[in-house]
């Protein structure tokens, strides 16, 4: 194989005929999945994670338990691209409505972070000294105010560094949204390699493009975490 | 001290509470509790470790559910899972022996929390006019600054518990229950956790409480503390209360042997 032809090929394609536009909206897109995935992600995985940690002596909270350990055991346990292409699909099919591609991803990525995230946050939220709920709870607070003004903000401290680490490995995911047809990053550098029929350099580049991603990304959670220890003291 | 039952606070009859362990295994933790609390009573409770003392208190409050019995404070019996408990937590102020302040809140956040919160909620929530709002707030600014002054501690108000010794945290964690302006003070084992040399400042903070007027309930193993406040000493055991008097009567002449026994290990 001739490197340097193939990498003027690719660099062709790339800068000239727009192929860093096709790039620049597959990264766009990468990461609107995998950042609206984890703020679903969050928002269902706190509500679970609360709904969980609730007393059990109450037949109804024991019932949305059940719902819950049943959403995170369906969402865990199956793959996430058979997720993906029954909620492309077979869903629409069967409810008679079509929905774009990246919205389906973003939701189902969402979900299904949910259901990871819902872990992480359990756990952050049992890390958290149950004194804290029952002086909220002592002073007449409800329970919910007392997790969403007290108890999540400290568990959240516990919790970011992991979330960051969910985050991460949202956008490796990512990188299996074009069996619904959406064109993230992988998208991208496939239709750049379709352009010349040479897929060796630009499969090559799209491996940087993931790793710098990782690496940026990785930076950031240590900066934060770092900044979330100094503001303990 | 007044008996009649107009001045009664909590009515407490037949209190049970069995706790069910994970191996399924049960613990009578009280059995059969009947007492009244009247208002402006200082009560202390005393007896061995694990005869039920905190439960009994935590009870008076539902921090612990009762499995029998009934608790009547504010015209409604507490023990009744269906009664709304957060309108009557509001009037029943707690210490616990960690402090329990909350760790992501600064001390003035910590004792304006739930008071605004709470007259918020009653001004219509996220509803309520915006002037009504800011208004709550700065009455209880108000309060919580003039309840940190009382207790010398206003340039504490910014600080974060982590930076507070725990003699200071108790007396803040006792400021926080007063902002709500509660009828009763429940106190469970308010010093225990505290080094010897920072006890009397919560002690003395806890006296002034008991000269002002306030209802007081508290688990203690300070004799002195019970001997000089109380107007009434429970001494329970295995969940019952086995003694009750005044604590010149109780202290220098018990009537049980069990009673006889405990005091000697302690005095
Ligand atoms: N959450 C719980 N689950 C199971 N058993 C409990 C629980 N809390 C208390 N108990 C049991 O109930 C009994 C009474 O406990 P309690 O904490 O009221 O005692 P106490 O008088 O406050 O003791 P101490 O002086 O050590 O604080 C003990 O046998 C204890 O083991
Ligand atoms: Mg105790």
């Amino acid at each position: 194989m001739n490197w340097q032809k193939s990498f003027a090929e690719f660099w062709r394609i790339f800068a000239e005929q727009n192929g860093y536009l096709v790039f620049l909206r597959g990264l766009g897109i990468t990461m609107l999945i995998a950042t609206l995935g984890l703020l679903i992600g969050i928002v269902v995985g706190t509500v679970i994670a609360a709904i969980k940690v609730l007393p059990r002596y109450k037949k109804i909270t024991r019932f949305f338990q059940k719902i819950c350990d049943f959403y995170v055991a369906a969402f865990r346990g199956t793959p996430l691209v058979v997720q993906l292409l029954l909620a492309y699909y077979v869903v629409p099919g069967v409810l008679g409505v079509s929905w774009p591609a990246e919205n389906v991803c973003v939701v189902i990525f969402g979900l299904n972070s949910g259901a990871y995230v819902s872990e992480i946050m359990r756990s952050g939220i049992l890390s958290v000294d149950p004194g804290q709920m029952e002086a909220g709870r002592a002073l007449g607070l409800s329970y919910p105010v007392t997790m969403l003004k007290i108890v999540i903000p400290q568990a959240i401290k516990n919790i970011i560094p992991t979330l960051g680490n969910e985050y991460i490995s949202l956008v490796k995911e990512t990188s299996i949204v074009s069996f619904v047809t959406a064109t993230d990053i992988c998208k991208s550098f496939r239709e750049i390699g379709d352009a010349t029929y040479e897929y060796v350099i630009p499969y090559l580049f799209m491996a940087i493009v993931y790793v710098i991603i990782v690496l940026v990304l990785t930076l950031l959670v240590k900066l934060v975490e770092a900044r979330l220890r100094r503001s303990e003291k | 001290m007044n008996n009649n039952n107009e001045n009664a606070l909590i009515v407490v009859k037949n209190l049970q509470k069995v706790f069910k362990n994970n191996n399924g295994d049960t613990v009578q933790a009280l059995d059969g509790i009947d007492n009244v609390i009247h208002n402006g009573e200082k009560v202390v409770i005393i007896g061995p470790s694990g005869c039920g003392k905190s439960t009994f208190l935590r009870c008076l409050n539902c921090m612990e559910d009762p499995t029998g019995g009934s608790i009547f404070f504010g015209g409604e019996d507490l023990a009744d899972m269906k009664v709304d408990i957060n309108k009557h937590r509001e009037n029943i102020g707690m210490v616990f022996q960690q402090f329990n302040l909350f760790n992501n809140k600064t001390v003035l956040q910590n004792i304006m929390l739930a008071p605004v919160h709470i007259r918020i909620k009653k001004a219509g929530g996220i509803f309520a006019p915006t002037a009504v709002k800011k208004q709550i707030k700065e009455e209880a600014r108000q309060t919580a600054m003039s309840l940190l002054r009382r207790i010398g501690l206003e340039e504490k108000a910014n600080v974060y518990p982590s930076k507070l010794s725990g003699g200071q945290k108790q007396r803040i964690a006792i400021v926080r229950a007063l902002a709500m302006n509660p009828q009763v003070m429940l106190f469970d084992e308010p010093t225990s956790a505290l080094d010897p040399e920072m006890v009397g400042e919560v002690l003395d903070l806890m006296k002034q409480l008991a000269n002002e007027g306030m209802t007081m309930v508290v688990v203690t193993h300070e004799m002195g503390f019970a001997r000089e406040v109380a107007d009434r000493v429970i001494f329970m055991s295995e969940g019952k209360i086995v003694e009750e008097g005044k604590p010149s009567e109780f202290f220098d002449n018990p009537q049980t042997d069990r009673a006889k026994q405990f005091l000697k290990c302690v005095l």
